[in-house]
């Protein structure tokens, strides 16, 4: 889209963009290999999402049964317009099948809106940021001991908020984030996961699921009406509803979809008609943040603008953020001290790429993995902030055991408060989030697993190992978690297959 | 042209001696805010007024952004219309913003931070959680090799 806009200064770009391969200068080979192995971004974002489309659209890791309603909403209206319209057509009114095919189109518009947006993931802490912010709070707090769940508490119209740190992202989550398991990202203003549009439901894409929760509640009804009048108008003049349905009997099928669906979705409509007039998130309420369940004294809604009005405009048309994981952007090569040291040999090679220097296979591909090392594994995170530069060894199975511990509790909502809605229901299955203990038993198989499913030219992780002397010092077997290979696998060949189309 | 090959030569002759990070403000509620603060490793390089000044006028850019009136509603309303389909072909007004701010911070680091020593990277390429200070080296071997 802009993405080059958004881009810090890059000197490599900056240079001349034709290369003379005259002069050996370290940029000449890095912008070669830059554009001939770049990478987008998408290609190495760490959550358990998958793209399409070379990253324009996104899905959460499950696609949940999103086939299912999108299956239910074909048929029920298909039936309807195949069935039930030229009847109604013929008896009532032409505005009928229009007044059907309007809703209908909003409601595929929305609903595919909703499970091919970015919910407002937030990008994860560069090693950089995670390090600064460990030395923060090692700082503030005991040195002796990790100290339990890491809190900041910040005033927000002068209300006390707590700000939790996410030790998957490595960072301290913005006020209304939280971590989705199952997507396995933070995402900003977090509703809940939605298993019927097999997406998350946050900031950027909620008001299309509200349109589309709306939207279907009006279709639902809709269709449930007119088959009501249709089966009552055929079983006119004393022949009886049975004949009416014989003569119809897509019709009974519509009944029955529509007067189930229609009681949830109209249920779970006025909830969210609720929760935007009060500007309050799911998450929020299930956990009772704001109306003194969980003990404080007089505790209010700090974002909420206390006017209905005010509340519905700016939660559903208020400005829209655009995603903030720049999905299309090419990886940039790192200019961290890590590549800066194989920048460093660069000079010593001659321009052709090929060449090792350290034994281990096209050095010169270096930097963009030296970047998704650092990026693509959040494992690797946990290791930089025990250091203040920013190489990517020494990981901590310690740092990956405290979220299993301290993390679900922050998921677990009250299951006493759960409302019997659909939605609803599916966020507590946060609380079954991946052990991460597990993790560490299939460290460097995963890691190097991951790398072939992941790339298919797999030589270039070990290679990294061995060939940058920075890393063998700090080497550890590096963890990355049990759930991935396996997601990563299934997400290769479709990815490989929609980039080739490209 | 003479500034981006500063800033060129900065980043191949200088390496990268720490990062500063000035975190997010959240005291008015989830609108991207950062902090004025003056950070005290910046204190030998740059004057504190003039990144005060830098803080505030990013700190406001991103305020209207982030804006809720008519405009924005307007906006809202016309996409909700057309089932938001209007966002495949239009640009939203915060997209327009954060140009707006991509710029100022281009021009910021080519006038004032890069002679310094030091880069501010865009906010949005960070979450927009932090604005990233890289502070180089002063190897002081001049630019413009």
């Amino acid at each position: 889209m802009n993405n080059c806009e958004y881009q810090q200064i890059d000197p490599q770009a900056l240079s001349t963009p034709i290369p003379t391969p005259t002069l050996p200068q370290p940029t000449v080979v890095v912008e070669k290999e830059k554009r001939e192995k770049a990478r987008k971004k998408w290609e190495v974002f760490p959550g358990k999402n998958r793209f399409y489309c070379d990253g324009r659209i996104i899905v959460a890791g499950q696609s949940g049964v999103l086939p299912l309603t999108i299956g239910l909403i074909l048929v029920t209206t298909g039936l309807f317009f195949v069935f039930d319209c030229p009847f109604l057509v013929k008896h009532l009114t032409v505005f009928i099948p229009a007044i059907g095919g309007v809703l209908f189109v909003f409601v595929v518009i929305s609903l595919l809106q909703t499970s091919f947006t970015d919910p407002g993931i937030l990008p994860r802490a560069t090693p950089d940021e995670a390090a600064d912010i460990e030395r923060q709070i090692d700082s503030s707090g005991s040195s002796s001991y990790r100290p339990p769940p890491r809190t900041k508490e910040v005033m927000i119209n002068q209300q006390v908020v707590k700000l939790k740190y996410c030790f998957t992202c490595k960072m301290f989550r913005p006020p209304r984030t939280s971590h989705c398991s199952l997507c396995d990202n933070c995402v900003e203003r977090f509703d809940h996961h939605c298993p019927w549009v097999g997406n998350c439901v946050g900031k950027r894409n909620y008001r299309f699921f509200y349109t589309f929760i709306v939207s279907l509640s009006f279709l639902t009804a809709f269709i449930f009406g007119c088959v009501a009048t249709h089966l009552a108008l055929r079983a006119q003049g004393g022949r009886g509803l049975m004949f009416a349905l014989q003569e119809s009997p897509a019709s009974a099928v519509e009944l029955v979809i529509c007067f189930f669906s229609v009681w949830s979705i109209l249920g779970l409509s006025g909830f969210h008609t609720y929760l935007v007039a009060s500007n309050l998130t799911t998450n929020e309420d299930i956990k009772g943040s704001w109306s003194g369940k969980s003990g404080a004294e007089d505790t209010v809604n700090p974002y909420s603008y206390n006017t209905i009005i005010t509340n519905c405009c700016s939660v559903l048309c208020g400005p829209m953020p655009p995603s903030l994981i720049d999905r299309r952007g090419f990886v940039p090569v790192e200019a961290s001290s890590q590549t800066s040291a194989t920048e460093m040999e660069l000079p010593m090679l001659p321009v052709k790429k090929e060449t090792n220097v350290v034994g281990g296979p096209a050095l010169s591909q270096l930097p963009p993995h030296a970047f998704q090392c650092a990026q693509g594994t959040k494992d690797l995170l946990g290791s930089a902030s025990r250091s203040p530069c920013p190489t990517t060894g020494k990981p901590q199975p310690v740092a990956a055991a405290d979220p299993a511990v301290t993390f679900n509790p922050a998921l677990i909502s009250d299951p006493a408060a759960m409302p019997s809605l659909t939605c609803g229901g599916r966020h507590h299955s946060h609380t079954t989030s991946p052990p991460d203990e597990p993790r560490h038993h299939h460290h460097h198989h995963n890691r190097h697993h991951r790398t072939r499913s992941r790339r298919g030219r797999g030589s270039k992780r070990p290679a990294l190992h061995i060939s940058n002397p920075a890393y063998n010092a700090s080497l550890s077997p590096p963890s990355s978690p049990g759930p991935r290979p396996s997601h990563t696998g299934a997400r290769d060949p479709r990815r490989d297959s929609i980039v080739a189309l490209h | 042209m003479a500034e981006t090959h500063i800033l060129q030569d900065l980043q191949h002759q200088a390496a990268i001696a720490s990062k500063v990070y000035v975190q997010r403000d959240y005291n008015s509620g989830t609108i991207c805010k950062f902090q004025t603060k003056f950070p005290s490793e910046l204190e030998s390089r740059v004057d504190k007024q003039q990144f005060e000044e830098t803080m505030q006028t990013l700190n406001n850019l991103y305020a209207e952004a982030e804006k809720i009136g008519g405009k924005s509603y307007l906006e809202g309303c016309l996409a909700c219309m057309t089932a938001y389909t209007i966002f495949l072909c239009m640009e939203t007004h915060y997209e327009k913003v954060l140009k707006k701010i991509a710029r100022f911070i281009k021009e910021q680091n080519e006038k004032i931070y890069a002679p310094l020593g030091l880069l501010l990277t865009d906010p949005i390429e960070r979450g927009p959680r932090v604005v990233e200070i890289t502070i180089f080296e002063d190897r002081s071997i001049g630019f413009g090799r």
